[in-house]
């Protein structure tokens, strides 16, 4: 295992939270759940989502007021209205940007934004991606259920090349993206990938990427039973799951598949050829060759050749954890130390009075 | 040793220079300093850049010419002027494109350095001018300006071409000799600005001193002129640009309102400088957040005033279009919000370096639904630092994303502005939420026990101004959500409900109509006028012209200039009807007639422009005249037009 010094040298704090302050007493899940009735359909995966996230607040432990979620438009960004905390559900595809503002303008505060496929990755494509890159201390909770759901069932651009739907008679001709692969090309500092109906995975995962300082991006696989039923079922079924899933692991071998007598997947990923990386049995390599796991790797390359093995049609294999996990100076600690620098005590007479002045005693 | 003889000096009241040169010639830095000179020596001024869209277009070309005009007087003038006095050309094209706008015996100043038979033919020039009589009716002073600065240069050892580039500074030493302006603030300037560049700096100041040595030698200029100092208020002044004025409105209101300022800006032409100047302020608490796009900018001023900061984003025309639904949204969320509209022409990408204000009405209206917002405009370069204080009280008391409309005119002209003193401005109350508002009853179901709870709602007004209670994250006890979905009156949860939407729409628009705004006071000396000119914007000087110079042939007409466009001032009503005739020349097709039409069912005449330049003074008289002769009244006497002599404003 290789260790990585940061980028920088960050004078700021490392962990997400460090700002925020801590609640007093213990908190349960029931002082986040807000007065508000919880609309989606029965089944939708964004229940469990919310249950897990309502647990893990309190897990936290930081005082509810500092605390704010943001969303967009969608299905999931029906979220902060269900949450008794700060929030607000904004226009469809902005929420990055408004988050930027917010925790920008304030260090004391834990941001989250909830956001779906078509919010994230289409009308708020670019929002996304310059979130990540400037790295602004947030927590992106990208909701993936490859479909339109709250304008009743268009394909969405995760969805699979020839998906039938209402806008799609003879089949989309669209070719779609891989959330993982594209923030890493943006250069998130922290990406994961989770399962809605996977609650410990779920929660690890959130709890990681709110220790995490800078943008982290984490894609819920989430299931609508109403308009996409079944698209992660290859990974939820217990039959099929543990050649679906991919575990990734800090530190440990990527392996998968029906476990040997060591415990562990009889398959495994080794770097390909060809500069990718590619699966291969465990009996057919040296222990060496079988890729360790390194999310602090301060290069994307390997976990983006890791992500783009995820199926871009039915979801027989998909790459499961966390990614990436890099320090990196984030956008809003460096700009508040750019106006923390400068005094805060500017005269704004003197400011006025600059120039070339002249006086008229008439 | 010879004696220069002094020469005679000639007392005039205004003079409008003009300095044109190719985009890389320098002329916006000379008509720069030439006004500093003219502002420090205490003359009223006002300036008008013109320079073109692209940053170096094709050289030697009209397109690519760039021009400075300054207006400066002993009295107070409105305008940057109509016809240039002095023309100073730095090439053909630039003789060509602005020989058209002199009066017969205006002086022009020639650089016949680059008046080469190419150059000629690049500006569309068949002949040289300089040697037919096309140029007969005006007094021409053709000179090697580039070669006498090299010469004045070469001591410094630069090369031919670094050497021709001081021409500017020549041409400006010239000028300031004429006009007897002070010189040593020029000399400060260029020796700070080149300070990391002797050389440089060196040849500058001698070119500067060469130029000016020239006047005062040559034969060819008799005489030099003086422009003495205009009466002004009592006070100290500084010449400034409308979005400087702006800029540091934004960052005196921040601090009237003990709040930190937050600018989401992507930049575009002319607002871009309000995003310059603000990165400079962080002293001043101001955060400057350079978006992704302008739907991002505004984005980010919306989160950072939910949080508790002053939001501001600054654009032009395109990017108001491209910010309609977040504005909306900030219209739903209640939240203050100055957005910050630095006009040009357009439709679409339109005319990005000229002037317009054809934004009024998407000011007004630019969004879907019912989605008012209070608009506000600046009407001169100086007073864009009120204007920009004005829009962010008014953000900040009602709760409300406020529309600052300024222009091209106005962003880059400049003109004296007298400083304010910072400790009379008053206050702007942010006045946080900092408890509950509100008790709700509950009653036990079994006990029949009534339970009272104290909590917040986000969403209850303030009785008189409407307004709703900001409440930033952070505070306990007052965790709420809002949206962009229609929010319940009150307790501000998601409604439906047919009669909550129609209150909810009716209440936004009352708290928009119900915004303070200052009773209107209609300048009209005589008491007699029967018509009124009224306008917006940076109309404001052009109008005020008009009507001086109408005023002078002895004909009454009553002016009122609107910084409130909603709501309108509560008298303006009472105003309109007291005229036989309403005029409103704008820079659009007529927006704000059409507005002050439908409110107050006048018969407003609309009269206007939209040539990406600013009315002229004597073009706003003739308008003036116009309609007076449909009134019946025309001038005592002669009907002439006035010469340039008698109309001295
Ligand atoms: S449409 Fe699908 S995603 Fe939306 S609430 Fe229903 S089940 Fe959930």
């Amino acid at each position: 295992m290789t260790t990585h010094t940061t980028v920088t040298d960050l004078s700021t704090p490392v962990l997400g939270t460090a700002l925020v302050p801590q609640a007093d007493t213990k908190q349960t899940g029931k002082d986040f759940t807000s007065d508000q009735e919880v609309r989606w359909c029965p089944g939708c995966g964004d229940y469990a989502v919310l249950k897990a996230v309502q647990g893990f607040l309190p897990d936290l432990g930081l005082r509810r007021e500092n605390i704010v979620f943001v969303s967009g438009i969608g299905c999931s960004s029906r979220f902060p209205y269900y949450l008794d905390t700060y929030g607000m559900h904004s226009i469809h595809g902005r929420a990055p940007s408004i988050a930027t503002g917010i925790a920008t303008a304030r260090e004391d505060l834990s941001v989250w934004v909830v956001t779906g496929d078509g919010d994230a990755l289409s009308i708020g494509g670019n929002h996304l991606i310059h979130a990540l890159r400037r790295n602004v201390n947030m927590t992106i909770l990208l909701f993936n259920n490859r479909i339109y759901g709250l304008t009743k069932g268009q394909y969405s651009p995760t969805s699979e090349a020839g998906k039938i739907t209402k806008s799609t008679p003879m089949g989309s001709v669209d070719h779609p993206f891989n959330p993982v692969s594209l923030t890493l090309g943006a250069e998130a500092s922290f990406v994961a990938r989770t399962i809605d109906s996977d609650r410990k995975h779920l929660t690890s995962v959130l709890a990681a990427a709110a220790a995490h300082r800078g943008t982290s991006l984490v894609e819920i696989y989430q299931n609508c039973p109403i308009f996409n039923d079944g698209a992660f079922d290859a990974i939820k079924n217990p039959d099929t799951k543990a050649d679906a899933i991919i575990p990734l692991v800090h530190g440990e071998q990527i392996r998968f598949g029906a476990t040997l007598e060591d415990g562990q997947g009889h398959k495994c990923l080794v770097r390909d050829s060809g500069g990718g990386v590619r699966v291969a049995e465990v009996s057919e390599v040296a222990a060496e060759e079988i890729l360790v796991h390194d999310a602090h790797n301060p290069d994307p390359t390997l976990a983006f050749a890791i992500s783009r093995l995820t199926d871009s049609g039915y979801l027989n294999q998909s790459p499961i954890g966390i990614f990436r996990q890099v320090l990196r100076p984030t956008y809003d600690d460096q700009a508040r130390e750019q106006v923390a620098l400068s005094g805060g005590q500017g005269d704004l007479q003197a400011l006025i009075d600059g120039g070339d002045v002249w006086t008229v005693d008439a | 040793m010879t004696v220069t003889p002094e020469k005679p000096i000639e007392q005039v009241e205004r003079v409008i220079i003009r300095f044109a040169g190719d985009s890389g010639d320098g002329m916006q830095l000379t008509g720069d300093r030439f006004t500093q000179e003219t502002a420090v020596f205490g003359n009223d001024l006002a300036t008008f850049p013109s320079f073109p869209a692209e940053i170096r277009a094709p050289q030697g070309t009209i397109p690519g010419v760039s021009s400075f005009q300054l207006h400066f007087a002993s009295r107070d003038i409105l305008t940057p002027g109509d016809h240039p006095d002095v023309l100073v050309a730095m090439n053909p094209a630039a003789l060509k494109a602005n020989v058209d706008d002199l009066r017969k015996g205006a002086v022009i100043i020639v650089d016949t350095h680059d008046f080469t038979t190419r150059n000629l033919a690049k500006a569309g020039y068949a002949d040289n001018p300089l040697d037919g009589d096309s140029l007969a009716d005006y007094q021409v002073h053709a000179l090697d300006l580039t070669g006498m600065t090299i010469e004045a240069v070469k001591e410094f050892g630069l090369s031919r071409k670094d050497a021709a580039r001081s021409k500017n500074m020549y041409s400006l030493g010239l000028l300031s000799w004429m006009y007897g302006r002070p010189v040593e603030g020029t000399i400060d300037y260029v020796s700070t600005k080149f300070a990391r560049k002797p050389d440089v700096r060196d040849a500058n100041i001698a070119a500067f001193k060469a130029g000016y040595h020239f006047g005062e030698t040559t034969e060819a200029f008799a005489v030099s002129y003086q422009v003495k100092p205009a009466e002004a208020p009592k006070g100290r002044y500084r010449n400034i640009t409308g979005n400087l004025a702006l800029s540091y409105g934004l960052v005196a209101a921040g601090r009237l309102a003990d709040l930190p300022v937050f600018l989401g800006a992507y930049p575009i032409t002319p607002a871009s400088d309000i995003l310059h100047e603000l990165s400079k302020h962080k002293a001043f608490g101001v955060t400057t957040f350079q978006a992704e796009d302008e739907i991002a900018g505004i984005g980010g001023a919306i989160g950072a005033s939910y949080a508790g900061h002053l939001g501001v984003t600054s654009t032009s025309g395109p990017g108001v279009s491209l910010k309609a639904e977040a504005m909306g949204l900030a219209v739903m969320l209640e939240l203050p919000l100055v957005v910050v509209d630095v006009q040009r022409g357009g439709p679409s990408t339109g005319l990005p370096t000229k002037t317009e204000q054809a934004d009024l009405l998407q000011a007004m209206f630019g969004r879907n639904g019912e989605a008012p917002l209070p608009v506000v405009a600046a009407q001169s370069p100086a007073d864009c630092f009120d204007a920009a204080v004005e829009a962010c009280r008014i953000a900040v008391t009602y709760r409300t994303p406020v529309m600052l409309l300024s222009d091209g005119y106005l962003a880059n002209g400049s003109e004296p502005w007298r400083l304010p003193d910072v400790a009379a401005l008053p206050p702007i109350e942010a006045g946080f939420a900092t408890g509950p508002n509100h008790v709700s009853t509950a009653k036990d179901a079994k006990t029949g026990e009534e339970t009272e709870t104290a909590d917040f709602w986000p969403y209850l007004r303030d009785p008189e101004t409407l307004a709703r209670p900001w409440a930033p994250p952070g505070t306990a006890g007052l965790e709420h959500r809002v949206g962009g979905l229609e929010k319940a009156d009150g307790h501000g949860n998601i409604s439906y409900d047919p009669a909550n939407h129609d209150y909810m729409v009716r209440t936004r628009q009352a708290k928009v109509d119900g915004v303070r705004v200052p009773d209107l006071e209609v300048d009209d000396p005589s008491g007699a006028a029967r018509m009124l000119v009224i306008g917006w914007g940076s109309t404001y000087g052009p109008i005020g012209a008009g009507v001086r110079r109408v005023r002078d042939r002895g004909l009454d007409v009553a002016q009122v200039h609107l910084r409130h466009l909603n709501p309108f001032p509560r008298n303006l009503g009472e105003i309109l009807k007291r005229y036989d005739k309403v005029v409103v020349p704008e820079m659009n097709l007529g927006q704000l007639s059409l507005l002050l039409r439908a409110k107050y069912l006048v018969d407003a005449e609309s009269r206007t422009n939209v040539r990406g330049m600013p009315f002229g003074a004597e073009e706003m008289e003739k308008i003036l005249l116009e309609s007076l002769a449909d009134l019946g009244i025309t001038q005592p006497g002669t009907a002439d037009v006035l010469t340039a002599e008698e109309a001295l404003r």
